[in-house]
């Protein structure tokens, strides 16, 4: 039998993979990874099929014994960490492939100037999924390992390991931006003259009480000039919300489906990957941009990940 | 009808179907919502439905704003029948551990909490939509002396079980989530039980649920 062993779990360490959809109608939000991007290079420069489950983890990284036959591991994003093995210590570089043997340690130390990283193995994690995906969401306790982050101790079996052993590397930095292009929302002139501008002048800051759900923002605050509430509507990832404090707080993968606070407007798809990785304390800008203009830096996204994975060496 | 149909971000349809909270203009929502739900519409990833206003979601790689509107001007809309409603009896216990915002609600309404909780309790609630977390019923409508706007903070933290007031609205939350709501008690019942793969939900659109009033004891002893 092939295993990790979970010496240390790290702080939010989960499995995650596409999401579900089709479930908002009883409130149930898609979850999946946080990055896409950086989730579809770890599953790919371990030559499995994109849409796999890996692990996610936030800030500290789980610790991690192997025993079994060897596999080969990759870890995403901006990410420090080291392979203990038996005759030496490896300090890891992301992006790049590395085999671990019965009784090696995966040390994930922590993510560097970000959030999110990614675990993926040349092989399936032995998981049940529900409602189509093995997606964690620990608030509602839904998908794998009973809906639980993954705790101390803990062991997971790994069936199927892929023979195809690649020995593939990328050679990518993940860029920081501080500029997140948003369109405005559904409820924009609920806002003061004065607030629309602070909106998409001024700088905030991401809060401490920001995680899979949602991230809270803090600095000038943006008044309302018709109604702090509205009638209670569906949400998706990405909606900025204003409550009567006037502190934007941003839907994540995780978010509740509904909410009744007027929405200023919608982060595009383009750049979700990028806020997501903003770690407490980061500095925000918001800029104002057109659908079409969102629908085509979509695309140029989508094409600049394939570009990625073609030139994995 | 749908009034008007706009964006909501880049992969997202907003159809208003008006401004109002009534079973009327909630039912063609709905029957948008199931219509749409039944002809499986390819591209589109989730449907929102709520008071007023129903979200199309949709895969931005398979699919556009333009393209999608078109489609949803030219449905046809099937009047489907709208499942039978049930009457469901939920406890609630309103020691002072559980009611977090009586003292809120007091101030608020200028009402004594024995008036509140008696005013509370003598109605019975229609269920508008479910959603916001996993199974939350969004009830109505409140006696008129008892509405109240959200919390200006919402809190980081309402634990599971909890039953909160805002407007004409009452919710359960079914597990620990960040809300706005002003909590008056707390329910022992599983609203939403999540091993079930077909029908989680205790309660759905279309249902009558009755508040009935338990003691501390009642209520530890619940699920014994």
């Amino acid at each position: 039998m092939n295993r990790f062993e979970i010496i240390r779990a790290g702080i939010n360490t989960t499995f995650q993979d596409d999401g579900r959809n089709h479930l908002y109608h009883i409130g149930i939000p898609i979850s999946g990874v946080m990055d896409k991007r950086n989730y579809i290079l770890a599953n790919s420069l371990v030559g499995n099929k994109i849409d796999k489950p890996v692990i996610e983890f936030a800030y500290q990284g789980p610790l991690i014994k192997y025993k079994g036959h060897k596999i080969n591991i990759v870890i995403t994003g901006d990410v420090i960490f080291k392979l203990i093995k038996k005759e030496s210590v490896i300090e890891g570089n992301c992006y790049e492939n590395y085999i671990i043997e019965d009784g090696d340690q995966i040390d994930i130390v922590s993510t560097n100037k970000s959030v999110y990283g990614y675990l993926a193995i040349s092989a399936e994690f032995d998981l049940k999924s529900q409602w189509g995906s093995c997606s964690i969401n620990t608030k509602a306790n839904i998908g794998s390992n009973n809906g639980k982050k993954l705790q101390n101790n803990q062991k997971i079996d790994i069936l199927n390991i892929n023979s195809n052993q690649v020995k593939k590397k990328l050679d990518y930095i993940n860029t920081r931006i501080d500029r997140i292009r948003v369109i405005k929302g559904t409820n924009f002139d609920y806002f003061s003259d004065e607030g629309k501008k602070i909106f998409f002048d001024k700088e905030f800051t991401v809060s401490k009480l920001s995680d899979r759900m949602g991230m809270r923002l803090e600095g000038p605050k943006i008044k309302n000039i018709v109604d702090t509430n509205i009638r209670s509507e569906g949400l998706i990832k990405g909606v900025i919300q204003i409550p009567a404090d006037g502190n934007p707080i941003i839907m994540l993968s995780d978010h509740g489906t509904i909410g009744g606070y007027p929405k200023i407007g919608v982060i595009i798809s383009a750049d979700y990957d990028k806020l997501v990785q903003l770690s407490p304390g980061s500095k925000i800008k918001f800029q104002e941009i057109e659908l079409s203009d969102a629908e085509t830096l979509f695309k140029l996204y989508e094409i600049e990940t394939q570009n990625l994975i073609s030139q994995f060496k | 009808m749908i009034k008007n149909i706009s964006n909501l971000g880049d992969a997202a349809l907003y159809c208003d179907f008006g401004v109002g909270v009534n079973k009327e203009t909630n039912s063609e929502v709905i029957k948008y919502f199931w219509s749409l739900k039944k002809k499986e519409v390819q591209g589109i990833t989730n449907l929102t439905p709520s008071y007023n206003k129903l979200i199309i979601s949709f895969d931005l790689k398979k699919t556009n704003f333009k393209d999608m509107k078109k489609k949803i001007e030219n449905l046809v809309i099937n009047d489907t029948k709208s499942e039978l409603s049930k009457k469901i009896q939920i406890p609630i216990c309103c020691a002072d551990e559980f009611s977090l915002d009586i003292k809120r609600l007091e101030e608020k309404l200028s009402m004594k909490r024995e008036r509140i909780y008696e005013n509370f309790f003598k109605k019975e609630y229609f269920c508008y939509m479910t959603g916001f977390i996993a199974g939350m019923p969004f009830l109505g409508d409140l006696d008129k002396t008892m509405r109240v706007n959200r919390l200006e903070t919402p809190r980081v933290k309402v634990p599971k079980g909890s039953v909160g007031l805002t407007e004409q609205f009452v919710n359960v939350y079914t597990s620990e989530s960040p809300g706005g709501w002003n909590i008056i008690g707390n329910t022992p019942l599983e609203i939403f039980d999540n091993s079930k793969e077909e029908s989680p939900n205790l309660i759905s659109p279309g249902d009558i649920v009755i508040f009935e009033k338990i003691s501390l004891s009642d209520y530890k002893n619940f699920n014994e």
